[in-house]
């Protein structure tokens, strides 16, 4: 079968590839470089593979690439860096909501999905959101902290924007415009470990 | 890896019908969470997939005159979302917190949950309480069928394969309508039904039960409702009228209760689910027609679109 060219905007930056019509946009992602977008179950049911598809939180197992030809993708990587974290990915380091990093980037963009429409969530409400998201290794509880603290910390930027992201330890200085990462140039974000 | 296949994107549902009406057996695709993972296990390998997943005809859910229309593409998702949904059906909202989890709801499609016909179909038992019907387009025109003839059987309906699902047409419920939906699975979400089961009932101004629905799903080939189930509540008084009609409201449910459990289809291991679908038919009756008599149960369980303490009903 032949391969036809489409276009991802991946974290900011455009790409044309050339793809086979039964790739799935995971496999496209990690091809690309985006190895932060991990392979997991590949049917729906971890959420490691989790993205931002045009704002929606989807499984990136579950779409063709060639269904997402010209669509904008946000991964974990895109959040934040190593030097200037997103507040979610700062909460989740401090919360110790990590343990061997296989599903932190789809648990971040499972809560940036839910901060986004629910500032304040309730323990059932953090739950729920995260229920296509498994983990293996923390038990949930300190992921739970984690969201919890990143919504604190997001509303507390929120009423003074001055001080946005900079409510770590190492007292960082404030979050400036988040740079886009190029696919050559990833850093790991979040525990990544693969 | 999936298998090969070649993929057509159509623009619009015309050359989306026309696709079909070429090649019968190309199988369309919206969100893929069912498609995808049957294709990865082997179990499907078709040759052609046709992407309707964009298309912009399939993505409204809007009011004509005094039904609700809602497309085949629109999101479970999306159904969370809609004020016309919370309005005149929630028990699609209660259905859609209990359906699989946040992620697969943004991708899983109404039309798509329905074609697929899986006998565990969240959305069909609850649409079948709403009378819903189906409208299929093809090349040569619409029709319209009732879900309950559509559904056939396990992963079988009535869809021809050069036919697209197009959209479900909601009748608007009366004012004095009360829903409630419950999902039993192996876990609180993000799980596949064990048994769901959604009611209606329809009281009139004079207070008494004018019209019922009850549908059982995953307890049978496809999500059926009881007709006789729901002709056993016609007449009933709900408890808040005042106790004269407690005899008659106690009978009604009970009957109602049995008929219900007779619709589980038997097989090795199933009787468990005969008894849940028993107990949470008699819950969710109890919730819509005893409601002063349970004030204690009361917490936002009540009315439209309730779900009382159900498994996956309202999320965790």
């Amino acid at each position: 079968m032949g391969r036809t060219a489409i276009h991802l905007t991946v974290n900011g930056r455009r790409h044309e590839v050339s793809l086979s019509a039964n790739t799935t946009l995971l496999t496209a992602l990690r091809d690309l470089g985006y190895t932060d977008v991990k392979n997991g179950c590949e049917i729906g049911e971890c959420g490691a593979c989790a993205v931002f598809l045009n704002g929606e939180a989807v499984n990136s197992c579950m779409v063709l690439a060639h269904q997402a030809d010209g669509a904008e993708i946000v991964t974990n990587a895109g959040l934040g860096t190593m030097k200037d974290p997103h507040p979610i990915q700062e909460a989740f380091a401090d919360a110790g909501a990590i343990q061997c990093g296989f599903c932190t980037p789809g648990m971040v963009i499972s809560t940036k999905a839910l901060l986004d429409r629910n500032p304040n969530p309730t323990e059932g409400e953090i739950r729920t959101a995260l229920s296509g998201n498994l983990c293996r290794c923390t038990g949930y509880g300190q992921i739970v902290a984690g969201v919890r603290l990143a919504a604190q910390r997001l509303q507390q930027s929120a009423s003074s924007p001055a001080s946005a992201s900079s409510q770590s330890e190492e007292g960082q200085e404030p979050a400036s415009e988040k740079r886009v990462l190029a696919s050559g140039e990833q850093e790991k974000a979040g525990g990544d470990s693969k | 890896m999936l298998p090969e296949f070649n993929l057509t994107r159509p623009s619009t549902l015309t050359e989306a019908l026309e696709i079909l009406a070429a090649e019968p057996q190309a199988q369309p695709i919206a969100g893929g969470t069912n498609l995808i993972v049957d294709m990865r296990s082997g179990k499907l390998a078709p040759a052609t997939l046709v992407d309707i997943g964009g298309l912009q005809e399939l993505c409204c859910i809007r009011e004509k005159d005094v039904h609700l229309l809602i497309d085949a593409g629109v999101t479970i998702a999306e159904l969370l979302d809609d004020p016309m949904i919370a309005r005149d059906a929630p028990i699609l909202q209660v259905m859609a917190r209990s359906f699989a989890n946040t992620l697969i709801r943004n991708r899983a499609t109404v039309g798509g949950n329905l074609v697929n016909a899986a006998p565990c179909s969240d959305t069909a038992p609850a649409l079948l309480v709403l009378d819903a019907e189906v409208e299929l387009m093809s090349t040569s025109g619409v029709r319209k069928l009732p879900l309950d003839e559509f559904l056939v059987g396990a992963f079988e309906t009535r869809r021809q394969p050069s036919e697209l699902l197009t959209s479900v047409r909601v009748p608007i419920p009366p004012g004095g309508a009360r829903m409630a939906f419950e999902k039993m699975g192996l876990r609180k979400i993000s799980c596949m039904a064990k048994v769901d089961v959604a009611v209606r009932v329809d009281v009139d101004d004079a207070g008494i039960v004018r019209n019922a629905r009850i549908a059982v799903g995953a307890a049978s080939a496809a999500a059926l409702r009881v007709p006789k189930a729901e002709e056993a509540l016609v007449g009933a008084v709900p408890a808040e009228q005042g106790l004269k009609g407690e005899q008659r409201l106690g009978e009604g449910i009970e009957e109602a209760v049995r008929l219900v459990g007779e619709t589980v289809e038997p097989r090795p291991g199933s009787e468990y689910k005969r008894q849940a679908v028993r107990g949470i038919t008699r819950r969710l009756l109890s919730s819509l027609l005893r409601r002063d008599l349970r004030a204690n149960d009361a917490k936002g369980n009540h009315g439209k679109g309730s779900s009382p303490g159900g498994l996956g009903g309202e999320g965790v």
